[in-house]
């Protein structure tokens, strides 16, 4: 165990990337080249890592945004021999990031699961990975894994500690419980939130989940400090995220795909940064299929908790997804309820039979001259799924219907009325 | 928003009643045993009456007069899907949005 209390002053080569792009700053760079520009990892233990993580206020980028410090104490506080899980399950269809990690800079992927895991002691090491991922994402990371294991002990799928699982994918397939559930060769299927990954996960033992992008900026705070961290975003948000931008028809957004912003950054200038056109944008999908949508004269709000909260949204993990004027939104809303129901884990109750219900609704909406009923159908099956399930799949499918009925409702009553002015 | 619930207010909860829905299949006893504070959903599953609560998300608040009657609806779940609960709902790391 390392007694060092703070990061060791890196090495006189290496320079903490400036501005706002951090994860990605070392992307064209190879392995050897990106380490000696970052400088060597420093081993932190567990008190210092707390401090670190805590000074610097780094939250969960997988969607949660939970304050990554508190599940570290958490694992730390709970009884047994820990495990660090890496989540690249990339378990949201208009999400790339964590196979751009995965592919571009594994490494910063790798350093930050070492760095939890050494500060916890942890037993277990795994980056878990979905199998549908590109394959330059999955080979990169089984290199970089295979370039620290010691050739004696390297097995196909990685080190004895430190492993690569490659696992069957799907929107819930990443949900913590159903993660660890499903390395620890169960289904993949969430378990009830009373049991606590924390406290009894992989294998059963008390298991740190992190998202690829959480990890990854562990490995660039633990070189360049809290104080840096924090020079980039807002006071009380701070540090960068990466977005991915996409668009309902491939002519809208000219550069779809990953980049990395400033935490609190614009909707409107992640958008624009993307080559989006913006005059063709009827609204925004910020959060992903759980998210929520902001209106297109709303474009200015910022990424933040505080101004998503007025359109039910949060950032989760950094999806931002523009609907064409020509696409009719309750179509699409459709389509996605659809996806959302055939997402279901098929556990409980109220998720199995609810979701397609909504979907079905949604379905008759989309139909110009859909009967009126219709719009309570919607309103009621939306509060009968939300909250009643392990894990939070139904209230995301709750709150993504509600926005559309609320950010689209003259669309929806000129529907009633006969009309629709997409396509 | 989110009303604190019971059937009498002048009397604070001080359990909450817990729904594994991993476990749950809509059997239908605890409706049967705990009536002032469920019913069954149109699939059979049980929901808090309406009025008694703003939110279906967190465990469901058990007025001490009912704690007897929450009690033998634990003890008969076929599933042992339920569970009585002295602290307030938890909403741990495992439960943020969008982790699914």
């Amino acid at each position: 165990m390392t007694t060092t209390v703070l990061p060791a002053r890196p090495a006189a080569a290496a320079a903490a990337p400036t501005g706002e792009r951090r994860l990605l700053a070392t992307a064209h760079l190879d392995a050897a080249a990106r380490h000696a520009v970052l400088g060597p990892l420093p081993q932190v233990d567990l008190d210092a890592l707390v401090a670190l993580l805590g000074d610097a206020g780094l939250t969960g980028r997988g969607g949660g945004g939970f304050p990554t410090v508190r599940k570290l104490a958490a694992v730390a506080e709970a009884r047994g021999r820990s495990a660090v899980v890496v989540n690249a399950m990339e378990g949201e269809p208009l999400s790339t990031k964590d196979a751009t990690l995965l592919a571009l800079v594994p490494d910063l992927v790798l350093d930050g699961l070492e760095v939890l895991a050494h500060a916890l002691g942890a037993r277990h090491r795994v980056v878990a990975a979905a199998e549908d991922l590109p394959a330059a994402s999955i080979e990169a990371a089984r290199a970089a894994i295979g370039r620290r294991t010691p050739a004696s002990r390297r097995t196909p799928l990685g080190g004895r500690s430190l492993r690569l699982e490659v696992m069957p994918g799907g929107f819930v397939a990443g949900q913590e419980s159903a993660l660890v559930r499903a390395l620890s060769g169960g289904p993949a299927v969430p378990g009830d939130p009373l049991v606590r990954v924390t406290e009894r996960g992989h294998r059963g033992h008390p298991t740190l989940v992190v998202n690829a992008e959480t990890a990854a900026h562990v490995a660039l705070l633990v070189r360049f400090g809290a104080a840096w961290f924090r020079s980039v975003g807002l006071r009380e948000d701070p540090g960068t995220f990466l977005a991915t931008v996409s668009g309902s028809r491939p002519s809208l957004v000219a550069r779809p795909g990953v980049a990395e912003h400033a935490r609190g950054a614009r909707l409107h200038d992640v958008l624009e940064g993307a080559g989006t056109d913006l005059t063709r944008v009827r609204a925004v999908l910020v959060g992903g299929f759980h998210g929520a949508w902001v209106p297109v004269d709303a474009l200015e709000v910022r990424l933040t908790r505080e101004d998503l909260a007025p359109f039910g949204g949060a950032v989760g993990a950094g999806i931002v997804h523009a609907l064409d004027l020509d696409d009719c939104p309750v179509a699409y809303a459709a389509d996605v309820a659809e996806f959302l129901a055939r997402a279901s884990a098929r556990q409980c109750g109220p998720c199995v039979n609810g979701l397609p219900a909504l979907a079905r609704t949604l379905r008759t909406l989309a139909d110009p001259g859909a009967p009126r009923a219709v719009v309570a159908d919607v309103d009621r099956l939306r509060r009968l799924v939300d909250g009643r399930g392990a894990c939070a799949h139904p209230d995301g499918t709750a709150r993504f219907v509600l926005s559309t009925m609320r950010v689209f409702a003259d669309h929806v009553d000129a529907h009633l009325e006969g009309r629709c002015d997409a396509r | 928003m989110r009303a604190d619930t019971s059937a009498d207010p002048a009397v604070p909860a001080t359990q909450r009643l817990h729904v594994d829905w991993t476990r749950c299949d809509g059997h239908g006893s605890c409706v049967e045993l705990l009536p002032e504070l469920l019913e069954a959903d149109e699939w059979g599953y049980p929901i808090v009456r309406p009025g008694l609560t703003g939110s279906a998300r967190e465990d469901v608040p058990v007025p001490a007069g009912l704690e007897e009657h929450a009690r033998a609806a634990v003890a008969a779940c076929p599933l042992m899907a339920l569970r009585l609960r002295g602290a307030p709902a938890a909403a741990g790391p495992e439960r943020t949005a969008a982790q699914v």
